[in-house]
């Protein structure tokens, strides 16, 4: 399967990259070789495997029911490109 | 099935609505689902926000195991298929309130499976809502668009926060069904103490699936009324938003599937900006966090103090008290409520205590803008006045007055009832020969009446409420009536 | 006074501990050292002040007789590790001047034993390459040299075997998802170990693909690793992924002079690397690698792991949907260079298009692609799947087996600029070390030789889960047979 122009946009989108026009032909060149070569994966039978997730073949393990985190805004806050008193600040949202 | 009485006619015929619901409750947790950040309501903005929540390179989520036990405990609650393996995914999308850029959520493989609550209509009739699933995920921070004119805010003290999502099949047939169900689904969670239920809050809200269909046709398209967070507002936009729909078909036009916002100002639903069809929300397996496993034990452990739940105190009120459907169902709408009532209503006749816990009781408390538990005559209290009443040593009347006197603020607030009638002389008169001297009294002053009551006995009542006010309410109004009776021929 | 930066990490140990030098007299000599060699671009940031202060501490600790295991041993660390108030940016310009608040537990582990850390170093961004040329800071220039021609030192942690090699550093930290600790120590001469997915902290170390990527150390010698993982992994619960097991003293699974006996312990020779147009220099120093094993008592044993042709394919949908969504969160509204837009969703493409580098932007793109609503099954449920088969694989030949042994790389480093416009030309350069990362498995690169071109040539050795000291103690054998002593030629001092 070939990825083409307009799949370009959607997934560029989906991924809130910014594409240019003129970017978009060579992105779907190269997008296509990667897809093509994973496709080989195609002519294997995987019938009935059951997918891997993860290589750690352990239980998950909790935490308790403690606060024992938060309480420094201004940490969170101080790498913030824009902020406003103790909120981050981003373009207005129109829901 | 049952015929549908709640049609809403349109120029066409009647229409259907059809109505499923996504409730979101927050499971009542001090520290968040993954992370060790409060939860509590109110704080400053952004002080409850760790690096995890705050989505800070390299951090990782670590389950809260007591988040996990409510789920359990909800899903039990609705009697629902608990699944002792299921998996956290992310769901991807950007908003600035979602520091992820994904929410960490349930997808195919949910924590509970399919279950049911049942719902009281006002006719007493009882209906089954099929529930889908229950699944845990994370709250979205906070954003806040009327603060500037070009700019949002953002604060991330909810992000994280976990969430039960239950989601209903699309059983209900009308606000009134969409809104039982979220009353009773919201007293099942507060029995069970997985949730606050505070829907001002926001510990719990709903979003609503709405669509219309003529009676017997396929299901029609819906649109989805998201974060609705008032009982009355559920109703207010389900009945707009059925309005709409069907203004629009028989206009011609056709229903999209979208999402849609209700504002409680103009009492409307309106389109959300962001188009649905744009999400593709790219669902799979978080590789942060390992699969949700637990043993069938911890199931049990959990099962074995499940409180009683709203149905089966219900059936119990009405079983051992004699309690009506309608009383007992009012009395468990709130656990708390039923504890009160119970506790009133021992030793006593526990009818006359459900009218006086749903008379005096919730009425004062609701003049005065009170909990329950903050209530300033006690169960015991309540009790020993139904007592009072019914050894004849107060009448009803008097005995308004001394629960008044027990429950407003001022020296006598708290007193026993007892001491409060002792007090007062609000004792009921047994003492025939003072009531009859009361009676007489009252025939003697008044011979024009009495030759009125030889005519029309209805009047005899004009001479018991003589006779009532003179003694001050505190003659056995039984007495006074047969003493009048009598002393005018009329018995 | 010899050269201080000539010793590997055990040799310096040592030697503070008999005072022959302090600390600060190590860390300067590394200090000046690394500024004199800006031309490697190995350092995106020195901490020179940093590093004395903690060498200062380490002397003191010294003097009192309280040296910890890595007492007073200078470092560079990988950009990918978050280092407490010092700026850390996985080399990508979307992180701008970002100061993490907190440390990773990594870091943190070795800062507790005492190490010093020298500053942070180059890679790939996001780690997401394989020559250390997608860094925003720069590509990382390899010490050694081929013909004149600048090559590169292997990716993404360049700027880890990088230093290295030119000795900017006694070891590195470096991060591997699909071979980015063992193909950059085999182009620059070095050990590079990847521990078992696990047995490191994940926590605190910028993510590219989460169920693949784990830590471990690019050092000199075998022993140097031994001595590094000791300090680097823990059980931490921050990390739901990171195995409850304590942590052995790895060196001391290295016994007498060779590191080890490995008579009677079966290696495998997985027949499907035998790929084709293996260069013949590869393939005749792995067959050395066979013969020097064998020789030191170990039983040769042919094994096949079948998947192996499908393990790059599935690696370039896993990898990349999991990056896909990690790096969701460089979104320009809580921390990193924002590009202003007309609205929100402009800015969030605008500061994307800005920040990320054209190879993240394809691996996001395609892992986006792989998720995305009607092509999940078909991809990513496929690619899962096939970790499964790859994984299964490793567990029947370790029945037959307890390590095994292939080449490192297909090649030794290669030009700068050479594979650049071709991303799957690049993605070759994984084919024998992300079989590894997919089964969750620990290996190690070792300097073997040098090819035609006296470029270095490295060995892999692949060990069982949380294997890490029978794989040690082969890799020490392997290294004794080697006897790898060349050095890349100091022409970039200024």
């Amino acid at each position: 399967m070939s990825v083409d122009e307009n799949m370009v946009r959607r997934i560029a989108n989906l991924a809130r990259i910014g594409v240019t026009d003129e970017e978009v032909p060579a992105l779907a060149t190269e997008l296509s070789a990667i897809i093509g070569f994973v496709e080989q994966l195609s002519e294997l039978d995987t019938e009935g495997v059951k997918p891997l997730t993860s290589a750690v073949d352990d239980k998950i393990r909790g935490r308790e029911d403690v606060v024992t985190d938060g309480g420094y805004a201004e940490d969170v806050l101080a790498n913030a490109p824009e902020k406003d008193d103790e909120y981050f600040a981003v373009p207005k949202v129109v829901e | 099935m049952a015929e549908n009485n709640n049609l809403i006619s349109g120029a066409t015929g009647d229409w259907e609505i059809v109505l499923g619901l996504e409730v979101h409750a927050q499971v009542a947790s001090n520290a968040k689902l993954f992370s060790g950040a409060s939860t509590e309501f109110g704080a400053e903005p952004n002080a409850q926000v760790s690096l995890v929540d705050a989505a800070m390179p390299g951090m990782l989520p670590v389950i809260n195991w007591f988040c996990v036990e409510q789920a359990v405990r909800t899903g039990l609650g609705i009697k629902a298929q608990i699944n002792n393996y299921s998996v956290f995914d992310r769901k991807n999308y950007f908003y600035p309130d979602l520091p992820q850029g994904y929410q960490i959520s349930q997808f195919q493989q949910p924590i509970v499976g399919e279950g049911a609550i049942e719902i009281d209509l006002a006719d007493g009739v009882v209906k089954e809502i099929g529930i889908e699933r229950l699944h845990l995920e994370q709250d979205a921070g906070k954003s806040l668009h009327d603060q500037h004119p070009n700019m949002s805010f953002v604060d991330l003290n909810r992000s994280g926060v976990a969430l039960m999502e239950i989601v209903s099949n699309p059983d209900m047939r009308s606000a009134a069904e969409a809104q039982a169900y979220v009353k009773k689904l919201r007293a099942i969670l507060r029995y069970l103490g997985t949730c606050d239920g505070n829907m001002e809050q926001g510990s719990m809200r709903a979003d609503v699936n709405v669509s219309v269909r003529k009676p017997g046709d396929a299901l029609g398209t819906r649109c989805e009324i998201k974060n609705v967070n008032s009982i009355r507002f559920i109703g207010q936009a389900i009945e707009y938003e059925a309005r709409r729909q069907v203004d629009l078909i028989e206009d011609g036009g056709v229903v999209e599937q979208q999402t849609r916002l209700f504002d409680p100002k103009t009492g409307e639903t309106r389109a959300m900006r962001s188009k649905e069809e744009a999400h593709d929300y790219r669902y799979f397996p978080d590789p942060d966090l390992l699969p949700l496993e637990f043993s069938q034990e911890f199931v049990d452990e959990i099962a074995k103090d499940l409180p009683e739940l709203p149905d089966d105190k219900k059936a119990r009120f009405i079983a051992d008290y004699g309690l009506t459907p309608y009383d007992a169902g009012v009395l468990v709408g709130e656990a708390e409520n039923a504890a009160f009532f119970e506790a009133a209503a021992e030793g006593q006749d526990a009818k006359a205590v459900a009218n006086m816990v749903i008379g005096s009781v919730f009425a004062g408390l609701n003049k005065a803008d009170l909990d329950i538990g903050d209530s300033p005559v006690s169960p015991a209290q309540v009790g020993q006045l139904v007592g009072l009443i019914a050894d004849d040593t107060v009448s009803g009347r008097s005995a308004k007055e001394v629960f008044e006197l027990m429950f407003e603020d001022g020296p006598d607030q708290g007193k026993d009832p007892a001491v409060i009638i002792e007090e007062k002389g609000l004792k009921q008169v047994t003492d025939t020969g003072a009531i009859e001297a009361a009676v007489d009294e009252v025939i003697a002053a008044n011979p024009d009446k009495v030759a009125q009551a030889k005519e029309r006995p209805k009047m005899a009542g004009w001479f018991v409420g003589q006779v009532m006010q003179a003694t001050g309410g505190k003659a056995n109004p039984q007495a006074v009536n047969q003493l009048v009776l009598s002393k005018l021929g009329l018995d | 006074m010899t050269d201080l930066t000539q010793m590997n990490l055990a040799e310096a140990r040592d030697g503070l501990a008999a005072k022959e030098f302090s600390a600060v007299e190590l860390t300067q000599a590394h200090i000046d050292r690394v500024s004199a060699s800006a031309s490697l671009n190995a350092y995106v940031l020195e901490t020179p002040e940093k590093a004395l202060e903690m060498a200062a501490l380490s002397d003191a600790k010294i003097a009192a007789g309280e040296a910890r295991p890595l007492e007073g041993l200078p470092i560079g660390v990988k950009d990918l590790f978050c280092t407490k108030g010092v700026r850390t940016t996985a080399c990508s310009n979307i992180l701008g001047d970002f100061i993490p608040p907190y440390e990773s537990t990594v870091t943190q582990n070795l800062w507790a034993d005492g190490a010093v850390m020298l500053g942070k170093l180059n890679n790939d961004e996001f780690a997401m390459g394989s020559s250390n040329e997608t860094s925003r800071f720069g590509p990382v220039v390899n010490p050694w040299k081929a013909h004149g021609q600048e090559l590169v030192p292997g990716g993404s942690s360049g700027g880890s075997s990088a230093a290295v090699a030119a000795r900017l550093g006694i070891a590195a930290t470096a991060t591997d998802t699909g071979g980015s600790i063992r193909q950059p120590a085999a182009f620059t001469g070095t050990v590079g170990l990847k521990p078992t997915y696990g047995r490191c902290s994940r926590w605190g170390i910028v993510a590219f693909a989460s169920s693949l990527d784990q830590a471990g150390p690019i050092t000199h010698t075998v022993r140097d690793a031994a001595m590094m993982l000791t300090s680097m992994a823990s059980f931490d619960p921050r990390d739901t992924t990171s195995v409850e097991r304590d942590v052995p003293n790895y060196e001391a699974a290295l016994i007498g002079k060779g590191g080890g006996d490995i008579k009677g312990l079966r290696v495998g020779i997985p027949q499907e690397y035998r790929v084709d147009n293996m260069p013949a220099e590869i393939e005749k120093l792995w067959q050395q690698g066979i013969d020097w094993l064998r020789d030191a008592g170990a039983e040769i044993v042919d094994v096949s792991l079948p998947h192996t042709k499908y393990a790059l394919p599935a690696y370039y949908i896993i990898a990349p949907a999991e990056a896909s969504s990690n790096l969701a969160r460089y979104d320009g509204v809580r921390y990193g260079a924002r590009k202003q837009g007309a609205d929100i969703d402009d800015m969030y493409a605008q500061t994307r298009a800005a920040g990320f580098g054209d190879e993240v932007k394809r691996r996001v793109m395609i892992g986006t692609y792989a998720l995305s609503a009607g092509y999940y099954d078909a991809y990513y449920v496929k690619a899962l799947q096939v970790r499964r088969l790859i994984a299964e694989d490793f567990t029947k030949a370790y029945e037959k087996c307890d390590v095994l042994l292939t080449p490192t790389t297909p090649s030794a480093a290669f030009e700068i600029g050479k594979n650049v416009e071709d991303p799957l030309e690049m993605y070759l350069n994984d084919v024998f070390t992300v079989t590894v990362n997919l089964a969750g498995l620990p290996g190690i690169s070792v300097p073997a030789g040098l090819d035609a071109n006296g470029l270095p040539l490295g060995l892999q050795l692949i060990g069982q889960a949380f294997g890490e000291e029978t794989l040690l103690r082969t890799a020490s054998v392997l290294e004794e047979a080697a006897g790898f002593d060349a050095q890349p030629q100091d022409w970039w001092s200024a």
